[in-house]
């Protein structure tokens, strides 16, 4: 199966892009991220992230409406693709796949 | 938003100088809501040193990264961008014209930079010595037979004389000997070298950078400086210092210092080693026996001015010190004494009748002008070829002005593309400079290096580069902009009936300095062979001079027996005069039928008795001195001038006083050439001298081959000179250097006027093939109605031939004024002869033909059928 590739934090934080329905942007990506996997994740690493993504054509931008603690600038708003969204559901589908071939009790090693 | 909890200014201004535009809003929006977030969080200051972190993490290539505007709004920079594509495709299209352009103005400022490197040259002569503007020579004027000369040699007494009565004007001075050659010995290597001897503070005067010793070698006796090469040759890498060398196989003489060579445009550059003027005195010892040490001139006296001495005040002020010293019978020479300033040692020290009347600088401005003149030529051609090829651009300029750009904006195109032209044409012209200037500095006889590192070169390269550009530009810049829109547009444009007189004028501009040079190169050398064809009476064939010793002398009848006797000489003589130049001159001389008040100055040698017969003078009248005669020894032999001058219908017997003492007149010789072939010969007067040694003149057996007599010659010397190096000249080709000058000047002339013509035909070649180009359509309709290729080759060259008919009239006169100024300078002279200009002018207009009649008769040859038929 050809795709494009998606590193694990791109793959992450195009997800949250998909889950925040519209809303997304960076500044509420990166809290989000920070609060519910506890990284510790910088803006700008979301920022490169959302660039990359959008070179890949898996996420689109339009601009928001401005807010006060912005300073009265306006966000960047991502949206998750056609593309973006297809990529995902393959990911999630060969993820699925794969846990589908896990024993229900594996063996674990013992000794490390 | 508390304005306390601001983010840091300085961070957010570094973030609006790095982010690309079209990212910053959203960017600084993110970082913003982040820190007043983080204010809460964590507090202002850990909000503002995140901010900071933030900020700086930011600085990537795709923040940066500027969006490409599709739309580029047209800048200035834009239109220069435009005016160089234009340019180079239109250099592209017309490749031929592009080579005629760049090519002839590369080799216009090839010459131009070549002659301006050697006129650099010549100007920064001396310039090397610090004390350039305090340095001066002391010389003299002298009237003798009743012309007045001027000469560097003076008395021996004056230098202590100026020392003593005028010491507070001068911080030095020094006596000197001329630069002469002597034999250096160290172990069994000896070499010859020349230098001279002068007083100790001379190191200090021309302050002479001292690789070893100091500036006080000389205060010694017995002690030498020398020249660093002079060194190397002598000892190799070794240490000179302290070592010992034997000078002429007499002198023991230290090394007390090695000084830096001195550069080859200096006045000393050939001063191989100095040597104390006391050590000169020490060998010489009848130079302070003199028993009239003011009469006889013999050295020379170099002055270094103090800080507050006016030159010329000193100078009126020194006149008369030799006058008020001398006897009162040689008052009647009326010694001047004056200072000649070291500025002025090279380029302006020719004097005529007591007068500074220039010298070497007439050669500066000569090819200074040549320089200028053959860069002008370079730039009528690319003035011509832009404007004539105007009406291929006028439609170019009538959209541009069509579309809104002013007058001023294409002038500035035109000059701009003038100024790309100009620039290739002189990246071309270095390397031109770079290849031929080791040729250039043969025939000139200089050691110009390209001073790759002096700002002034590039300055004045750069300099020439933007005036040429806007020189040749200016034209076509101002031409080509004023052309009105309307008429070039609707398609019906033509250059007036006059458009084309400017660039006639130019071509006749052209080919009058172009033919002007070459006549000057013709007569140039015309004036050389003339005074080689001169008689100089005597035969110069297997004539070979030696130096002569104290032990040749001391020997001399032995040498001469002994290589007679081998046969490897047909005869020898001594002599006081090496026959090529005049070593001595002498007064005193009275005579039956002089005028008293004259003082006469006559070139005179001492001789032994084969002189003459080695020689092979030839005698009008009386007999050679001869050993069967006692009484020759106070007998003269006079040339034919002197006989003239003295006034002797028959000189014969007549009786010369020289000093007091009478000598008869036993013969008369034809005139020799002696000094330069192109003075007139000065009145001579040979005698015998048992004492005078000087030179060894032999004549080589006819029979016996040069190398094999030379090879004789040598064993038999070095017999007598075990220590001494074996030194020979010929006699002819010390002859044929006298011509050295001259023919330099002639050969770079005629290089010059070479490339004049070429440059010049350059450009007649493209202005003949561009005239061909549009006459396209006349000439296939002419030739439909039946015109030969003779008509036709007649009509496209005919225009070419009136202008250069013309230049030819004009440059006629030009060239004749200048050129028979020229001669004058000259005593023996030829003349200018109308078949020179005769065969210039149908030279020229030959050249003329050739080059216009490729495009001509290609243009004639052409099938009207292909002319016609493409529209």
């Amino acid at each position: 199966m050809k795709r494009t590739y998606l590193g694990e934090f791109e793959e992450i934080v195009l997800l949250m892009v998909a889950g925040m329905d519209g809303e997304a942007y960076g500044v509420g990506i990166t809290h989000k991220l920070n609060e519910e996997t506890d990284r510790s994740v910088r803006l700008n690493q979301v920022h490169a992230a959302l660039h990359r993504l959008q070179e890949k054509g898996m996420v689109a931008s339009r601009l928001g409406d401005p807010t006060p603690e912005r300073g009265g600038r306006r966000k960047l708003l991502f949206t998750v693709t056609a593309y973006g969204y297809r990529t995902l559901q393959e990911i999630k589908a060969v993820r699925a796949q794969l846990w589908s071939t896990v024993p229900i009790t594996p063996k674990l090693a013992t000794s490390l | 938003m508390n304005p306390k909890c601001h983010p840091p200014h300085l961070a957010d201004r570094l973030l609006e100088w790095f982010v690309a535009p079209h990212q910053l809003e959203t960017l600084q929006g993110d970082l913003h809501e982040e820190f007043t977030y983080q204010v809460e969080r964590v507090g202002v200051w850990r909000a503002r040193w995140r901010y900071w972190r933030d900020v700086l993490g930011f600085i990537r290539p795709y923040v940066i990264k500027r969006q490409r505007n599709e739309y580029p709004n047209p800048t200035n920079t834009d239109m220069i961008e435009n005016y160089f594509k234009i340019a180079w495709r239109n250099l592209i299209r017309a490749k031929g014209y592009a080579l005629i352009n760049i090519g002839g103005l590369a080799v216009g400022m090839a010459v131009a930079m070549l002659i301006g490197l050697w006129v650099w040259d010549e100007l920064n002569f001396d310039k090397s010595f610090a004390n350039y503007d305090r340095i001066a020579q002391v010389m003299q004027h002298q009237t003798y037979n009743g012309k007045i000369g001027t000469q560097t040699a003076i008395p021996f007494p004056l230098g202590d004389e100026l020392r003593r009565n005028y010491g507070e004007s001068f911080k030095h001075v020094l006596m000197a000997t001329w630069i002469e050659p002597r034999v250096l010995t160290v172990g069994d290597k000896t070499i010859s070298k020349s230098g001279l001897a002068i007083e100790p503070q001379a190191p200090a005067m021309l302050t002479l950078s001292m690789r070893k010793g100091t500036w006080a070698g000389l205060t010694e006796t017995a002690s030498i400086l020398l020249s660093e090469s002079t060194a190397r040759d002598l000892f190799g890498e070794a240490d000179p210092m302290n070592k010992l060398i034997r000078l002429d196989d007499k002198t023991t003489v230290k090394v007390t210092g090695v000084y830096e060579d001195l550069p080859q445009n200096s006045s000393f550059s050939t001063m191989s080693f100095i040597t104390p003027w006391e050590l000169f005195l020490s060998e010489r010892t009848w130079v302070r026996a003199m028993e009239n040490p003011w009469r006889s001139n013999s050295f020379q006296l170099f002055v270094q001015l103090t800080e507050q001495a006016d030159i010329g005040k000193v100078s009126a002020k020194i006149r008369d010190v030799k006058m008020k010293n001398i006897r009162p019978e040689e008052r009647r020479y009326q010694p001047q004494v004056f200072l000649n300033p070291m500025r002025q040692w090279h380029l302006y020290s020719e004097f005529t009748g007591g007068i500074r009347t220039g010298g070497l600088i007439q050669f500066v401005w000569l090819f200074g002008s040549i320089g200028v003149f053959v860069l002008l030529l370079a730039c009528i051609n690319f003035m011509n070829l832009s404007t004539a090829r105007s009406e291929k651009r006028a439609k170019e300029v009538g959209i541009r002005k069509a579309v809104g750009s002013l007058r001023g904006q294409l002038i500035t195109q035109f000059f701009g593309e003038s100024l790309l032209v100009v620039a290739l044409a002189f990246g071309l012209a270095l390397a031109v400079v770079v290849l031929t200037l080791p040729t250039f500095n043969q025939v000139a006889d200089k050691q110009i290096p390209l001073p790759w590192t002096n700002p002034v070169f590039w300055l004045l390269g750069l300099g020439i580069t933007v005036f040429t550009g806007l020189i040749a530009g200016s034209y076509p810049a101002l031409y080509l902009s004023a052309f009105k829109p309307l008429n070039v547009l609707k398609g019906t444009f033509r250059a007036g009936r006059f458009a084309a007189v400017p660039r006639r004028v130019l071509v006749v501009v052209q080919f009058t300095v172009s033919i002007t040079l070459i006549v000057g190169t013709l007569i140039v050398f015309r004036q050389i062979q003339f005074a080689k064809n001169r008689p100089v009476g005597y035969s110069r064939a297997g004539l070979v001079r030696l130096a002569g010793t104290e032990n040749t002398h001391k020997y001399i009848d032995v040498i001469r027996s002994e290589l007679k006797t081998a046969g490897v000489i047909a005869e020898l003589a001594e002599s006081g005069t090496p026959a090529t130049d005049v070593w001595s001159t002498n007064g005193g001389f009275e005579w039956r039928g002089k005028d008293p008040g004259l003082s006469v100055d006559f070139p005179n040698a001492g001789v032994s008795y084969e002189f003459g017969q080695t020689l092979g003078w030839q005698l009008v009248a009386g007999r050679d001195f001869s050993r069967a005669f006692g009484t020759d020894s106070a007998g003269f032999i006079i040339n034919e001038t002197a006989a003239k001058f003295m006034g002797f219908k028959n000189p014969l017997g007549e009786i010369v006083r020289w000093d007091g003492h009478p000598f008869t007149i036993i013969g008369v010789v034809k005139d020799m050439v002696v000094e330069s072939p192109y003075q007139s010969i000065r009145p001579s007067i040979y005698h015998l001298d048992p004492n005078n040694g000087s030179f060894v003149i032999v004549r080589i057996n006819p029979a016996v081959s040069t190398g094999q007599a030379l090879a004789g010659i040598e064993t038999v010397f070095k017999k007598y000179n075990p220590a001494i190096p074996f030194d020979y000249r010929f006699i002819d080709q010390e002859y044929a250097r006298k011509f050295g000058d001259e023919e330099r000047i002639g050969t770079l002339a005629s290089i010059f006027a070479v490339l004049a013509i070429f440059i010049s035909c350059l450009g007649l070649f493209g202005l003949a093939s561009f005239t061909a180009e549009q006459r396209t359509k006349e000439i296939g309709v002419r030739k439909v109605l039946g015109a030969s290729v003779l008509n036709l080759w007649g009509l496209l060259s005919r225009d070419f031939v009136g202008l250069v008919a013309i230049a030819f009239g004009i440059a006629t006169p030009v060239a004749w004024y200048f050129l028979s100024n020229w001669l004058q300078q000259y005593d023996y002279h030829t003349n200018i002869s109308w078949w020179i200009f005769g065969v210039t002018g149908s030279g020229a207009v030959l050249i003329t033909l050739l080059t216009v009649s490729y495009q001509s008769i290609k243009a004639a040859l052409m099938n009207p059928v292909k002319s016609l038929r493409s529209e």
